[in-house]
């Protein structure tokens, strides 16, 4: 074969030699040969572990199957019926959403005024940009660990807390159903909050230093530069944080899972630990399955709207077009 | 690279990927020439004494039989009940004997043919054992064979028992809520519940159930799965009243059972608590506990631990000597070689379970095995089980974990406050119907 000069990465742009152009129609051919080639690997594997277990998923929801023996009760919608009646799903959903919103008005702020704060020029700020990203580092099944030990009634944070000075009674932080969804939020704002910041401060970044210059050579306040040069300009950052943000609140699942397990008493299941609860802790494998399939459906469609809606003109340019 | 060597390594690529996909399989099973088998085995034993103990039985059936091979795993208990032995089953190789919990998931099991019938091969093992071998029976046949079995009642601290001035351990309801009251009067907390692990709550129900149901009753119970009966109601009630004396430590419905210090067992072995109620495997969780915490690893159960029945009801309905207990067993897959039968009956020896015994993991079932248990609280335990005039298997296990995941839960409710005696029966209903 010819055609050295056609490699993987500039497919597209290779042009051929114009001094044959009866070759010219089995070149795109061959082309699309090596695009499936090489594409072949990844789609596989996609296929496979992706789409496939959708669809088989998507399958068992409508059987009765305790996961042994064959699919030969079919019950249609029943599954998605009892999901959408059981009082610990809808809780487990309500907890879920309260999570997105939660994320999005309490952490979105908090990042981009620590964000700016940081983005300000003072010692040892390399130190604290690394200090507040480590949590984020860690990984989860430890920190959630961590924050286990440190949290049952007289453990180590009552006894800083009266250190403190505050000498009463404490809240029993993951064993009272009021509390755990609180004390929940609170670990996972200890948690993601990092990545905001460092989301943030790369934003902060990329906004000219001259836009900051101009407005105070119009005499803007320090105040008046950040609320209408900095925070409209940091506006594709946040959208995409945002976005990251309520894709991982929609499928919170380990830290939930190792801090409290859905409990005390469901007050904090979210869908994940509920369909993990159900499908495999009770060996029913179809009613699971539409759990499944529910929490992919409300996740899928809410990052539809949200990319139409909102990441539009973010995304513009990102996305080709065929042809 | 030219062009022909860059198609091969795609096509070598794409080929790796779909063997990763299409792959998988392989393993054990029937073995291959010259006679030669493999026995996969996977069982609960993650810590020693008992991981340890299977291996030498394994080393030793293999010595015993040329051409054997027994590759022995011991996973996490949860992690291989749930995921990994239902999902092997699944595959119809790859496992050949197993850990196996019995009763409602061993039925389960069976009706989508991956387990082994070995009423034949086994009949004079299973004749041996006699009644404790139910839960490894289905229709008449057996499909397994237990090889430790005990039954429930409180573990708790003599020293803080003589130190509150309780002179005997409680025989009746009315003693345990007196000595209920006089550990909190000098200052101790009575009871560690795990509550945040379901079950261990549970268990509170299952007694009082126990108590307030004939033998009768609770066996229809179990093979219709209808709980009409208002004994079921009644034990609720009860469970409601003891709940409302207090009797547990702060927090416990966050408290897990086993994992550290902070959990029930950890709670007791520190003596941070007087009692738990829990079955015979808590002296080895303790001392497991006491192994990490202290970084000794010889670490023993503590010396302070005693054993009392879970006490009786005065005029209730129930036979008052029964006892709530449970196993672990073994069963082969449908498909495993003819040798995983032998390998159940050597397990079953009473050459194995004597040793067993005498390793204080277990209690023995074999009979002829329990000079092997040489620890005192489990001598009480074996007593107890001798003189129960009925056991029942933990009711989780007996209705199998749709249902029995249900019960807990709603027991667990109760605990929180929440739900009345009725719910919890309107629970196991409601997940008897999605069956």
């Amino acid at each position: 074969m010819a055609a050295p000069e056609v490699t993987a990465g500039r497919v597209q742009v290779a042009r051929p030699a114009p001094a044959a152009p009866p070759r010219r129609r089995r070149r795109p051919l061959r082309d699309t040969a090596l695009v499936w080639g090489f594409a072949a690997p990844a789609l596989v594997v996609y296929i496979g572990f992706v789409i496939l277990p959708v669809v088989l998923a998507a399958v068992f929801s409508f059987f009765n199957w305790n996961g042994l023996g064959p699919l030969d009760r079919f019950i249609g919608l029943d599954n998605y019926v009892r999901a959408f009646s059981d009082p610990v799903f809808l809780g487990a959903l309500r907890n879920n959403i309260t999570i997105v919103v939660l994320s999005l008005v309490i952490q979105g702020p908090l990042a981009i005024g620590i964000a700016l704060l940081l983005n300000r020029r003072l010692r040892g700020r390399t130190l604290i940009r690394t200090l507040i990203f480590v949590p984020y580092v860690l990984s989860e099944v430890v920190a959630g660990l961590a924050f286990r030990l440190m949290l049952p009634p007289g453990g180590p944070f009552d006894t800083f807390l009266t250190s403190l000075g505050w000498t009463g009674t404490k809240p029993q932080w993951l064993a009272d159903p009021d509390v755990a969804f609180w004390t929940l939020f609170a670990v996972l704002t200890w948690k993601y909050l990092g990545l905001a910041i460092i989301l943030m401060l790369a934003g902060l970044q990329g906004i000219p230093e001259e836009l900051h210059e101009a407005a105070a050579l119009d005499g803007a306040s320090w105040w008046q530069t950040q609320l209408r040069i900095t925070i409209p300009l940091l506006g594709p950052t946040v959208r995409i944080w945002a976005f990251l943000s309520i894709i991982g609140s929609l499928q919170l699942f380990d830290m939930v899972w190792i801090l409290t397990g859905g409990g005390p008493l469901n007050a904090t299941q979210t869908m994940a630990t509920y369909m993990v609860d159900i499908g495999n802790g009770r060996s029913q494998i179809g009613f699971g399955s539409a759990v499944a399939v529910i929490l992919f459906f409300v996740s899928l469609v809410i990052a539809l709207i949200y990319q139409r809606a909102v990441l539009r003109r973010d995304m513009a340019g990102a996305v080709t077009r065929g042809g | 690279m030219n062009s022909k060597m860059r198609w091969a390594a795609v096509a070598a690529t794409s080929a790796l990927a779909l063997g990763a996909v299409a792959g998988c399989s392989g393993g054990s099973g029937e073995g291959g020439e010259d006679g030669d088998v493999t026995i996969v085995w996977w069982h609960n034993a993650t810590g020693e004494p008992l991981s340890g103990f299977w291996e030498d039985v394994a080393a030793e059936f293999e010595e015993d039989h040329p051409g054997v091979t027994i590759e022995v795993t011991g996973y996490q208990n949860e992690e291989l009940q749930r995921t990994l032995i239902p999902n092997q089953l699944r595959t119809g190789s790859g496992l050949d004997l197993y850990q196996q919990w019995g009763a409602g998931e061993l039925a389960a099991q069976v009706q989508a043919g991956y387990v082994m019938d070995v009423s034949d091969q086994l009949a004079e093992e299973v004749e041996a054992l006699g009644g404790v071998v139910a839960p490894w029976q289905y229709e008449e046949s057996t499909y397994g064979l237990p090889y430790n079995f005990g039954i429930e009642g409180f573990w708790y601290n003599t020293e803080l028992f003589a130190e509150a001035g309780i002179d005997e351990p409680p025989s009746t309801l009315d003693e345990l809520y007196e000595a209920i009251d006089k550990l909190k009067a000098a200052d101790i907390t009575p009871i560690a519940v795990g509550a945040g692990d379901g079950w261990p709550a549970a268990h509170y129900w299952y007694n009082f159930a126990l108590k307030s149901c004939s033998p009768e009753v609770l066996q229809a119970a179990q093979a219709e799965l209808t709980w009409d009966d208002p004994c079921f109601v009644e034990a609720g009630e009860l469970l409601a009243e003891f709940i409302d004396s207090d009797p547990f430590q702060e927090g416990f419905l966050a408290t897990s059972a086993q994992q550290g210090a902070g959990s029930s067992a950890g709670m007791l072995a520190t003596g941070e608590a007087a009692m738990e109620l829990m079955g015979h495997w808590n002296p080895g969780v303790m001392g497991g506990i006491l192994q990490e915490e202290t970084g000794d690893e010889d670490a023993t159960p503590p010396e302070f631990l005693g054993w009392f029945n879970f006490p009786a009801i005065d005029g209730a309905a129930g036979d008052p000597t029964a006892a709530l207990g449970g196993g672990d067993g073994f069963s082969c897959s449908a498909w495993a070689p003819p040798e995983c039968a032998e390998l159940l009956a050597y397990i079953s020896s009473v050459d194995v379970q004597t040793r067993f015994g005498e390793s204080g993991a277990g209690v023995p079932v074999t009979p002829g095995s329990e000079p092997g248990v040489e620890d005192e609280n489990l001598q009480l335990v074996l007593g107890g089980l001798r003189d129960a005039s009925y056991v029942q298997l933990w009711f989780d296990t007996a209705y199998g974990p749709t249902v029995g995941g249900a019960l807990n839960d709603a027991i667990v409710q109760m605990f929180g406050d929440q739900g009345s005696p009725q719910d919890i029966v309107d629970a196991m209903s409601g997940a008897a119907a999605t069956l």
